[in-house]
């Protein structure tokens, strides 16, 4: 096997015995999770620590892990009017599992226009946006110019800035507690935190009034603790689950079909006018 | 976060409904394009018919049913060694609920390898290249999707297998009933140039890139190719779900693992 191996040789090489370093269980004995004994090693530790050791393999401090708590429990509404939310309320009302409805409820959430399609792009575009700014010899809170520049070019490919604006109110709710935690935790000046603020700024100064919100906040955050984009869209996957729950158990107590229940009349239809099946090719 | 004077509005070009006299939550007539479902299309149209109806709004003609027809048979069972199959199956054999193995199935054949993503990449392809041999030769090399995407840049030529030696014999049965079938232009040039993009690619066409050309020569955007080849891949991993269930566990592969030098206190 050689690093040119390819083709069919190499799902050869793959087949059998699975390697792998991030762990296994001995049936009755113990349990390896990234080179610990899950059951003596890492048995005292808090569920969202072990979650984020489990994808990166690294350690935070206990404020870093306080605030990474606080990412998810700011951000669980329990409103059923979310897109979200709803669906898991839906598998409720019709009766569906608590799995079901509430899985897909987290599969809907890698959304474009929130969750996690707004997350990876806020988080690369911060990333990048500070290499760029580094690369011009930028101290921190970033050279305006090339941050314009970057705001540009991102406009001009995606049409917004992901972690700006927000598709309700041009204020969120969650940014004011999420800022004045980091604060009492002295993480309010890290240099992602610091570029986010200098974005807002421009955004402001150049016309396009879109305030940071909560995507964009959460990800500098992200940034500041050294996730990369892959460890902080896997990270993300519960955030809004706390608030999916609520939902699903307040539907389960309606009868059953009430939800969101539709009238014939309620769909407003736009389409070809009644016509016969037997004149669909001209006849 | 409508702002329609009626909150419960649902839009829709595709479905209409009236409603029986004595109830307004009871449709007494249901209207796909126009078409009267259950009053004149049921027990005349074909599965594909209506398939097709719901996602262009018009009839398919006969060539195009019949090309469609072809294409879900060959799709219907990507086989139990398909990741996405083997996903499903993973639900069976635990006697996980019947939704889960098909959500499981959805989950991981959406991805880039033989998955909707693939056909929706692929799509975009023919889009964008047509029948223009040179243009193909530049989309291939990508990128196929921009920096932050939820999904993962493609690690081969979308529609084509990474793993194949030569075009294997299922495909190229695909490919030849499919071209014969298609109104074209694509799947008849996709099987005159085969070779040449076969030699741009390094790599045999897959199934996958047959549906592709399929789904464009049906003229469906590249977002309804995807969503019909997850569905049209569904039948043949539910039966396998099902199939595994009596089974149980133990006749299932589990496998075993090894952990990596260095990975653990004590390796196994």
């Amino acid at each position: 096997m050689t690093a040119h191996t390819k083709g069919p040789d190499l799902l050869r090489h793959h087949a059998g015995t699975l390697k792998s370093s991030m762990g296994t269980f001995y049936a009755g004995s113990h349990v390896i999770f990234r080179g610990a004994d899950l059951h003596a090693d890492l048995k005292d530790m808090d569920w969202v620590e072990l979650y984020v050791f489990g994808i990166t393999g690294r350690r935070f401090s206990p404020q870093q892990l306080r605030v990474m708590h606080s990412i998810w429990t700011y951000t669980s509404y329990p409103d059923v009017r979310l897109w979200n939310n709803r669906v898991t309320a839906l598998a409720a009302s019709a009766r569906s599992t608590g799995n079901l409805g509430t899985a897909a409820a987290l599969a809907v959430s890698e959304a474009s226009i929130y969750g996690r399609g707004i997350d990876m792009r806020a988080i690369t575009f911060l990333l990048e946006t500070r290499a760029k700014v580094e690369a011009n010899g930028g101290a921190g809170n970033g050279d305006r110019a090339v941050i314009e520049d970057c705001i540009r070019s991102e406009l001009k490919q995606r049409r917004s800035i992901a972690g700006f604006g927000r598709p309700i109110l041009d204020k969120d709710e969650r940014n004011p507690h999420m800022l004045a935690l980091l604060r009492t935790f002295g993480l309010d000046q890290g240099p992602h935190l610091r570029l986010a603020f200098a974005i807002e700024e421009e955004l402001a100064v150049g016309g396009w009034r879109m305030k940071m919100n909560y995507a964009g906040l959460a990800a500098a955050i992200a940034a500041d603790f050294g996730l990369s984009p892959r460890e902080y869209y896997l990270f993300l996957f519960p955030a809004f689950l706390a608030g999916m729950q609520p939902c699903f158990v307040e539907a389960a107590d309606r009868p059953e079909g009430t939800l969101y229940a539709a009238a014939c009349a309620d769909i407003l239809y736009d389409g070809h006018p009644p016509r016969a099946w037997a004149t669909r090719h001209g006849g | 976060m409508s702002s329609d004077p009626n909150p419960n509005a649902i839009r829709s070009s595709i479905w209409l409904e009236v409603s029986e006299p004595d109830n307004p939550f009871a449709a007494k007539a249901a209207y796909c394009g126009g078409y009267d479902v259950y009053g004149e299309m049921l027990g005349d149209a074909r599965w594909v018919e209506m398939l097709y109806l719901l996602f262009r709004g018009e009839a398919p003609d006969a060539s195009q049913a019949n090309l469609l027809e072809a294409l879900a048979v060959a799709l219907a069972n990507p086989g139990p060694r398909d990741p996405s199959v083997h996903a499903a199956m993973c639900g069976g054999v635990c006697g996980s609920t019947a939704a889960s193995s098909l959500m499981a199935a959805l989950a991981v054949g959406a991805g880039g390898l033989s998955g909707g993503r693939e056909v929706f990449f692929a799509m975009r392809g023919w889009a964008q290249c047509g029948t223009a041999l040179d243009s193909w030769r530049t989309w291939f090399d990508g990128p196929h999707v921009l920096a932050g995407d939820v999904w993962p840049e493609p690690e081969h030529p979308p529609g084509f297998d990474p793993y194949g030696v030569t075009t294997s014999t299922p495909v190229k049965q695909t490919l030849a009933c499919l071209a014969r079938l298609s109104p074209g232009p694509r799947l008849p040039w996709l099987q005159a140039n085969l070779a040449a993009l076969e030699s741009m690619t390094e790599r045999p066409l897959a199934l996958s890139g047959v549906a592709a050309a399929a789904f464009s020569d049906l003229e469906f955007a590249p977002e309804q190719g995807e969503m019909l080849h997850l569905l049209l891949r569904l039948p043949g991993a539910a039966a396998h779900a099902l199939e595994q269930k009596p089974l149980g566990y133990k006749k299932f592969p589990f496998g075993t693992v090894e952990l990596e030098p260095g990975s653990s206190k004590e390796e196994a």
